[in-house]
This record gives structure tokens, C-alpha cells and sequence, in this order.
């Protein structure tokens, strides 16, 4: 018998009992909208972190001090002395593939003003850092050059610390303490909200890099230089020469590592969109183990259908079914049943990922991947679970089966 | 006239056209229970001509549902052979009888076996799913099959809106729709009340006389056995009586005797209204 043939006989039986098709397929709906939905929010927020990173400027190259190899551009901090201004202007001097550079050194101190205090981190670096940014002040300005030429105990604040340290008060002009020395506050940045890895970005002190080393950090030397290339590609081409300059200034021999780390726009994409993609597919697997009871729901369903339809599995068979007709038929109905288990569930999971991305205002990223992989896990699904079932029915005596009671 | 102590198989007329639509030669059957043997069938040899209308009767455990199986390609011979339509049957495949099922039988049961919640139609339609026929002629075949019973008016109909007799209908339609050479009836009147049966065998008698169709029908009811033309007895695994029909019923007139629905209504309410004068009477 054709397989259209086969696939008829299946849906009219399968519509003979509507509300039992339909409670078999909930399963595999569940599971495949939950995987569905969870791998749609996945790359929304994978998108979001993209999107983050680029907001950092697609030319950013960023130099970090010490040679920490393992995983994420935080680790490249710590220990090393090596890294320099004169390291960026040199950079700047030699490589015009950088348009420019802003050195950055930081730790944690505590502040206060009146009777408020607050603990956050003070970094040190030069005005044009927040072109580099692209963080303008929403009031006030930022430190000039001069006042880094002169370590000018002046500085901008985030908006977090504005809010807990100057209450109701307008920071800028005021005088507070960082640590044990006064500092004038000359601006406040505009609100950058959380970052991608839920950071409160305007829990911020910049002063210039001049006065932090010296009076506030008592050291001669930077964590990092966030620096700018004149296009993307020359961000990727900048990567080998400032390698090799640095090398050259820190006196490395051939065979010693790096004792710096140089990251682009891409390395740092690549980096969250694996780590996205990492936590993305562990809830999507952990989603599919509701796609495998599905399936074992729809085994159960049709192994109690096979029983109940002992006689008509005889009365087919008297007329005419083969072995084969019988097997088929059974097993169009399983994997009809999964497919359009899958199909619902795939769009249940597309609205539900919309709503939730509504909810947390995140795009919405419908994975074509996702869904075919979806889609061929419904019918393998089918295929597997209905096997069973449809070789029982298949195996039946014909004339046990029409005596069956 | 003392009992003969070996039944003897009474001779009957080969009809002209000597080629049997069934031969069974030889047949044993017998069921292997692990310790116990039983022999269902013992030795069975047995000619049905084209256009007979054969009843198959006997006790339980006399063979007559075996022999329905084995003519019915259900089941094969442990020993000897079937030749249905000159085919011997005895060396096929599964799927092999499948297809003489579907080409050459026609299946009625006696708890009408259709599909619920499906159209008369699609009932009928059912063996001609399996012969691989296009959607438009099955359709065709199906309602020239229902006319035949004439039950055209019902196509749409779902069993459950049928009475036992229309279903049975339905059933015989389904039984007629490849054409088949035989038509095999198990116990076809066993749910039925009398009037309906009666209305059954009438179609059969008709179909067999007017259509030449083959019947071949079981049954423990002797007056059932009598609207056929001829009679086998089964015991114990054998062939003990085969004989032509003497004083055969004919339904069309048994029909006339019988009195109908409305008439039935009338008898019981008179005897309803006897009743409540009595009880009334009694009560004074």
C-alpha cells in the first residue's frame, strides 16, 4: 500500500478519537515548546550580549597586563608590572593602524561624602577613554588634559554613585573623599545600566590615570590600554605588530610567553557567543529529556490503542492487511502523532519565547536550526516510540484478534 | 430405523460446470497445546461447486470454526490441502494469503465487526484500501456495493446509527466490494432477532440466486441452516453429513408470515392494556 494511502487510513484513525490523539501529543508539545522557547531567549540574550560588545566600538583592541591564558579577559589582570605608558605611546607612535589609546589602571576604594559612604572602584585613565567608550557625561564635563598633566585630584562619577553618595544634592563642584584625599567632582556619565554579565556599569569613579598612580595606587605602571584601531579590520591586522613592539619593549626572548594579552572586538565576541551558546544548549538539553517522556507517553497511548483495537486489527486483516499494512499504519500514527505534537510545540515555544522576551526585553531570535532539529526529533521520536506498538499490532493472529473481547 | 453406527456421506449432484470454487483434500488440523494434541480436524475432504450456498453446521469443538478459518485463509492445514479457486493455498506466504483474502473472500461476522465512528461508506470502502485501488473508484465501488443491500440512502451513516440489521447490511456490502468468489459467513444472524434474520438471509438468497455468488455459512441453528441449499455436519473433527436441502425455507415468503414492526406494536399493546384490566379487577 502507497504511503499516501497509509497516511490517510492514519489520520482518519487517529481523528476517531480526537481528545486521545490530542492528550498523547501534549508531551511532545511540552517538550519540544520548552526546547523551543528556551534556545529562542538563549540567542536573544546572546544577541543582547552581542549587541553590548559592539556598543564598545567595533575597532575597540584592547591590551590587557599579564599573560593569563585560561578563559575569560578578566584573568589577564594581576602581577604584572610590565605594561606602560610609554608602552601606548609607543603603540600610538609606531602602529597607525591605532587611531588611540587610553591607559586604565583601577582598584576598590572607599568614599564618602557627609555622612554617606560607599565602597567602589576608581580608575585611573585620560579623557579620551570615554570617546574610545563612547560615554558621554549627561553633566558636567570630564577631566581635561591638563588636569592629567598637573594629577589633578578631580574626577567623574556614574550615575550609581552620584545617587548614593550626593543624595538629593548635585555632585558636580562638590569635594569628597576617596580613600584620605579630597577629589572634586567635575562630571557625571550618562547611565549605562547592567552589562551583559549583570555588572552595574555606573558604579564607577574615573580620575586621570596620573593621579591614581600616584596618589591613589602609589604604582608606575597600567592593567590596560583600551585603545581604538582606524577600521575593524585593521583592529584584527593591529594584533601582530603590537605584539611584536611589546615583545620587543619588555625585552621577551623568543619561547617566553606573552606578558600581556591583546583582545579584539571578535575575540570578545567569540567568547560571550560561546559561552551563550554553551549555557543555551544545556537548558535546551535538559528541555529535550521532556521530549523523551513525550515519546514514552506516546508509546503507552498506542500500546493501549493496540489493545483496544485487537478486532479491528483482525477485521483489517481478514479483508486484506498484510503484516506490513498493519505495521505501517501503526507507525504512520505514532509519527503523525509526533509530528504534529512538534509543529504545535514549535509554535507554542515561539510565542512563549516572544512573551518572555517581551517580559525581559530581549529580542526574540527564531533559531532555523532549532527548529528543523526539532522537527527531526519529533519524527525520530515517533519512529523510535512507535516501533513497539506498531510490531505488536503487526504480530497479532488474526483469529485470536476477531475473538477478542 | 436403528442409528447407523458409521454415518455415511449421502450422494449429491455435481453440477454441470464440474470445477470446484473449493477444494479441501485431506485436511488435517491439529493444535499443539504443549502435553496436548487436539485434532480439530481429521481427515476432511470436501467440494464446493460455483453458486452453491452452503450452511456448516455442528457442535462446538466439531471442527466448524476450524474449517471456517482454513477456508477463510486464516489459517493453513497441518496436513493435506486447500485449493481455493484452483489455487492451492498450502506453501503461501503471510502476505500471500492476505492478498487472496482481499481478492477472493468476502467476510461476514456475527457481531458485524465495522469500524465506529466511520461513515458506512468508508466501511465498505475498507477491503479496497487494501487492493491498492485510486480514492475516486473506491468510492464508487463502495456505494455500488451499499446499493446492492440497499442501504445507498444510509452511506453516511455511523454504525451507532444503524439498527443490527442495517449494520449487518453494511457488513455484507463491505464482504461484496472486490467481487470476491466467496462469500464466508460466520453465525451472520447469531445478534439479530427473528424478524431481522430472516431480512439477512433474504439477502443472501437473493445475491446467491441472482448474482450466482458462492455462499458459505456457519451456523448452529437448524431453521438458519435450512434458507441455505445444502447442509454439512461437522463432529468431532469429521465430515459426517452432507446433504441437499429438502424442504428449503424461502425467506421472501417466511417474510409474509412473520408480522411486521407496526403489527408487533399493536400485539403488545394489547397485551398491555390486558394486563392493567386484570390488575385493576384484582384490586377491587
Amino acid at each position: 500500500m502507497d504511503f499516501m494511502n497509509t497516511f490517510r487510513l492514519a489520520l482518519r484513525a487517529l481523528a476517531r478519537n480526537k481528545m486521545r490523539s490530542a492528550l498523547t501529543m501534549l508531551g511532545i508539545i511540552i517538550g519540544v515548546g520548552a526546547v523551543i522557547a528556551v534556545v529562542s531567549i538563549g540567542q536573544g540574550a546572546n544577541y543582547k550580549v552581542q549587541q553590548g560588545i559592539a556598543a564598545m566600538g567595533t575597532n575597540a583592541v584592547f591590551i590587557a597586563a599579564g599573560s593569563n591564558r585560561a578563559g575569560g579577559v578578566r584573568q589577564g589582570y594581576g602581577g604584572v608590572k610590565t605594561l606602560t605608558v610609554d608602552d601606548m605611546n609607543a603603540i600610538l607612535q609606531q602602529i597607525p593602524l591605532i587611531k588611540q589609546a587610553a591607559p586604565s589602571l583601577s582598584n576598590k576604594q572607599q568614599v564618602v561624602y557627609g555622612n554617606q559612604n560607599w565602597n567602589t572602584s576608581v580608575t585611573g585613565t585620560s579623557p579620551n577613554y570615554f570617546d574610545i567608550r563612547s560615554w558621554p557625561v549627561q553633566s558636567g564635563s570630564v577631566f581635561s588634559d591638563d588636569e592629567v598633566g598637573l594629577a589633578a585630584n578631580v574626577c567623574v562619577i556614574g550615575t550609581t554613585v552620584a545617587n548614593i553618595l550626593f543624595v538629593n544634592e548635585d555632585p558636580i563642584g562638590k569635594t569628597f573623599r576617596i580613600g584620605n584625599l579630597p577629589f572634586r567632582v567635575d562630571g557625571v556619565l550618562a547611565s549605562k545600566g547592567q552589562s551583559s554579565v549583570g555588572q552595574d556599569q555606573d558604579d564607577v569613579i574615573f580620575a586621570p590615570y596620573t593621579t591614581v598612580q600616584r596618589k591613589i595606587q602609589g604604582i608606575t605602571w597600567l592593567q590596560s590600554i583600551n585603545a581604538s584601531a582606524v577600521s575593524q579590520q585593521a583592529s584584527l591586522a593591529a594584533v601582530a605588530p603590537i605584539t611584536s613592539l611589546l615583545r620587543e619593549r619588555h625585552r621577551l626572548r623568543t619561547g617566553t610567553d606573552d606578558d600581556f594579552l591583546i583582545r579584539t572586538q571578535a575575540d570578545i565576541e567569540d567568547l560571550a557567543d560561546q559561552t551563550a551558546s554553551t549555557m543555551t544548549y544545556l537548558l535546551g538539553g535538559i528541555a529535550s529529556v521532556s521530549l523523551l517522556v513525550g515519546g514514552i507517553g506516546i508509546m503507552n497511548i498506542m500500546l493501549v490503542s493496540v489493545t483496544e483495537r485487537t478486532r479491528e486489527i483482525g477485521v483489517r486483516m481478514a479483508v486484506g492487511a498484510t503484516e506490513r499494512d498493519v505495521q505501517s499504519q501503526f507507525l504512520v500514527e505514532a509519527v503523525t502523532l509526533s509530528l504534529m505534537g512538534g509543529a504545535i510545540g514549535i509554535v507554542l515555544g515561539l510565542i512563549g519565547s516572544a512573551l518572555i522576551s517581551n517580559l525581559l526585553s530581549w529580542p526574540t531570535l527564531i533559531s532555523g536550526k532549532a527548529i528543523i532539529a526539532a522537527a527531526f526529533f519529533s519524527a525520530a521520536v515517533g519512529i523510535f516510540f512507535g516501533y513497539y506498538p506498531a510490531q505488536k499490532a503487526a504480530q497479532l493472529d488474526p483469529i485470536e484478534a476477531l475473538r477478542y473481547e | 430405523m436403528a442409528e447407523q453406527t458409521i454415518p455415511s456421506v449421502e450422494q449429491r449432484q455435481a453440477p454441470a460446470n464440474a470445477k470446484p470454487v473449493i477444494r479441501l483434500d485431506g485436511v488435517y488440523k491439529t493444535y499443539d497445546l504443549g502435553e496436548v494434541q487436539v485434532q480439530a480436524l481429521r481427515g476432511v475432504t470436501l467440494e464446493i461447486y460455483e453458486g452453491e450456498f452452503v450452511a456448516v453446521m455442528g457442535p462446538s469443538g466439531s471442527g466448524k470454526s476450524t474449517i471456517m478459518n482454513i477456508l477463510g485463509c486464516l489459517d493453513r492445514p497441518t496436513k493435506g490441502h486447500y485449493f481455493l479457486d484452483g489455487i492451492d493455498v498450502s506453501g503461501m506466504t503471510k502476505s500471500q494469503l492476505a492478498k487472496l483474502r482481499n481478492q477472493k473472500l468476502g467476510f461476514v461476522f456475527q457481531q458485524f465487526n465495522l469500524l465506529a465512528r466511520t461513515s458506512a461508506l468508508e466501511n465498505v470502502e475498507l477491503p479496497t484500501v487494501y487492493a491498492g485501488i485510486k480514492p475516486e473508484e473506491r468510492e464508487r465501488r463502495a456505494m455500488e456495493s451499499l446499493t446492492r443491500v440497499g442501504l445507498a440512502d444510509r452511506a453516511g451513516h455511523h454504525p451507532s446509527q444503524l439498527s443490527g440489521g442495517q449494520q449487518q447490511r453494511v457488513a455484507i456490502a463491505r464482504g461484496l466490494v472486490n467481487r470476491p468468489a466467496i462469500l464466508l459467513a460466520d453465525e451472520p444472524t447469531g445478534n439479530l432477532d427473528s424478524r431481522t434474520s430472516v431480512e439477512i438471509m433474504d439477502i443472501l438468497q437473493t445475491l446467491n440466486d441472482e448474482q450466482g455468488l458462492t455462499i458459505v455459512l456457519v451456523t448452529h441453528e437448524p431453521d438458519i441452516a435450512l434458507y441455505a441449499k445444502r447442509n454439512v455436519e461437522f463432529r468431532d473433527g469429521k465430515l459426517r453429513r452432507d446433504i441437499v436441502v429438502q424442504e428449503r425455507l424461502i425467506a421472501k415468503e417466511v417474510l409474509k408470515t412473520l408480522p411486521t414492526a407496526e403489527e408487533q406494536a399493536a400485539e403488545d399493546a394489547e397485551d398491555t392494556a390486558r394486563q392493567e384490566k386484570l390488575a385493576a379487577e384484582a384490586a377491587k
